[in-house]
């Protein structure tokens, strides 16, 4: 079973154009920053936003062809969508938001009913059923939505931000146990989300969109390697430059040098990440060969570590221990020098 | 001192009905078929505004087509157009030798001047356009992405309207339906100048007080105050809504 979409609209300001491939076996994340389409595309998959060119089709079935008219209507295209807010109907109970997709479909409110106790149950949520959506808490509306969706024993799963409106205690736990309801889940999976953490989490491939089109797409692992893009690199949190290498010389783009473990010649990325910047208030001696003078511009304390921006002059962010931070005394700010050792960088063709 | 203006009228209102006969005055039979002539009429007024209002509201709430702000205007314009030219427009389209009116009694010998469903449809002219604006704004003010969840979970445009869009709107529903038929049931000029002021027939409760008026006083004392305390009870009854709606 595969998703096959060819998605091409035409906002005021932005133009989509995407092509997604989803197989049943994998759980795909489509991220981005906002404004980038993603949601537009989920809505597109789910027809809820029509296509001004493309294609959509599931399993062979054809949802959409711009080039034939076909368009089959969100009510018949089989699929379940947990959005953002939940959405759940506010005048009707969390039983009755379950059952509300087998009773759209024809089935009895009591059989409808029967069966939504079954999936509560299933998804250990059976205490919520004569609840009020107004009642309930961030993380279990987003519960009841995925069981909502799931009800109707859908053949493709969206998922739209699922995680995003959840306060960060409940957020963990939401994930954990949407990881396990979406291995368990054998349809499509495809998931939008801006949040690294919630796609590296969930997904096993990644699909950068940026103002509308695919910039990099590939296993978490593969994308987080090798960031093509300012955006991605930031989502996974690493230095990212760009430069010429020339014999384990890089010349960067945005000034200076690096020395790098071999490299093929020409444009490429250079990739730090920020745990192999080291700091120092006087100037280093010994085997780095990457040392270079720079200002401290902010320190942001993340828990167990430091995250420390500095200028070398271009911005490069070091990640040192709470304990090094204090004896460095980043707060201060001024002056420091950066090194960084040759074999932690890594280098690929731009 | 502004409330006194509005205070005043109503202390003297319930000042000057015969209380000790009001039983009597309620029950005398030019009375009581006014009240049930005018209880006839704004209930059908009401259920046409409702059927006919609903699917008006929501064309325009929910699409966007050329000259839409011009029907808006003119689906609105009762509200401000004084009740006798409404009744003057109604006579030169279904009077009986109006545009559509000689074509009724000539092909189907209906005849709307100074019959009940004349009045009806009086009343329905004048209070429609309160149920399908609160409708417009109940309709806009509802999340359309409820809508489309619904539709994702296997609802048709129907169903969605039915099982989510109605329930979601049916507060203001009740609200619009009930100012509108508190417009009907007040309802004079247009009705007085298309419908006439027939008793039994299109004579309700306002041509009555006013008929009245120059007749037996004390009864339109009487059927005035009858009329004030429905009219005050529906505005007690919705002021929260309307407070909210203005928030």
């Amino acid at each position: 079973m595969s998703l096959d979409a060819t998605v091409g609209i035409r906002f005021d300001r932005l133009a989509i154009g995407v092509d997604l491939s989803v197989a049943s076996g994998e759980v795909v994340a489509l991220v981005g920053p906002s404004g980038a389409g993603k949601t537009s595309v989920l809505r597109a998959i789910a027809g809820l936003l029509p296509l001004t060119t493309g294609r959509i089709v599931v399993d062979g079935t054809v949802f959409e062809d711009s080039t034939t008219g076909e368009y089959v209507p969100p009510e018949r295209r089989t699929l379940g969508v947990v959005f953002q807010d939940a959405l759940l109907f506010p005048h009707m109970t969390v039983l009755d938001n379950v059952a509300s997709g087998l009773r759209f479909t024809g089935t009895s409110w009591v059989i409808a009913r029967t069966r939504a106790r079954e999936w509560l149950a299933r998804i250990g949520i059976d205490e919520l059923a004569d609840a009020v959506p107004a009642a309930l808490s961030g993380g279990q509306a987003q519960r009841v939505a995925l069981t909502r969706a799931l009800a109707t024993r859908p053949r493709v799963l969206l998922l739209d931000e699922p995680l995003s409106a959840l306060d960060v205690a409940t957020r963990a736990d939401v994930r954990r146990e949407l990881r396990r309801h979406l291995a368990s889940f054998d349809g499509i999976r495809l998931l939008v989300t801006h949040d690294p953490i919630d796609a590296l989490a969930l997904a096993d491939r990644l699909v950068v969109l940026e103002r509308g089109h695919v910039v990099q797409s590939g296993s978490s692992l593969e994308v987080t390697a090798e960031p093509r893009s300012r955006y991605v690199a930031d989502f996974v949190g690493v230095n990212w430059l760009r430069g010429r290498a020339d014999g384990g010389i890089v010349a960067l783009a945005a000034g200076g040098t690096l020395t790098v473990p071999e490299s093929a010649p020409g444009e490429v990325f250079v990739v730090i990440h920020p745990r192999a910047v080291a700091l120092h208030r006087q100037r280093p001696e010994g085997s780095p060969r990457n040392v270079l003078a720079g200002t401290i511009v902010a320190a942001d304390d993340e828990g167990t570590r430091v995250r420390v921006r500095v200028a070398v002059p271009f911005p490069l962010v070091a990640e040192v221990t709470r304990a090094a931070a204090a004896e460095l005394e980043v707060d201060r700010g001024g002056e420091v020098w950066v090194t960084v050792k040759a074999t932690e960088i890594a280098t690929y063709g731009a | 001192m502004t409330t006194t203006l509005f205070v005043l009228p109503l202390v003297g209102l319930v000042w000057r009905a015969p209380l000790a006969t009001l039983w009597q005055e309620l029950t005398a039979p030019e009375i009581v078929s006014a009240l049930r002539l005018s209880l006839v009429c704004s209930l059908a007024a009401t259920v046409l505004a409702v059927v006919f209002g609903l699917p008006l509201a929501w064309i325009q709430a929910r699409t966007t087509f050329p000259g839409q702000s011009v029907l808006r205007a003119i689906t609105t314009l009762p509200i401000v157009l004084p009740p006798v030219v409404a009744g003057v427009a109604l006579l030169v389209v279904f009077g009986r030798r109006g545009m559509i009116g000689q074509w009724l009694d000539a092909w189907f010998g209906i005849r709307l001047p100074f019959t009940v469903a004349g009045a009806t449809l009086a009343e329905t002219f004048v209070a429609m356009p309160f149920f399908v604006l609160t409708m417009e704004g109940a309709l806009r003010s509802v999340d359309r992405r409820l809508e489309d969840a619904a539709r994702t979970l296997g609802a048709s445009r129907l169903k969605v309207f039915w099982f989510v869009t109605l329930p979601l709107i049916r507060p203001s529903l009740q609200a619009g339906a009930i100012l509108a038929w508190a417009r009907a049931l007040g309802e004079f000029g247009a009705t007085i100048t298309f419908a006439g002021n027939v008793s039994g027939r299109t004579q309700t409760l306002p041509l009555a007080v006013y008929l009245a008026l120059e007749t037996r006083p004390e009864s339109a004392f009487v059927l005035s105050l009858v009329l004030l305390v429905v009219s005050l009870a529906v505005l007690i009854g919705l002021r929260r809504r309307w407070l909210g709606g203005l928030a």
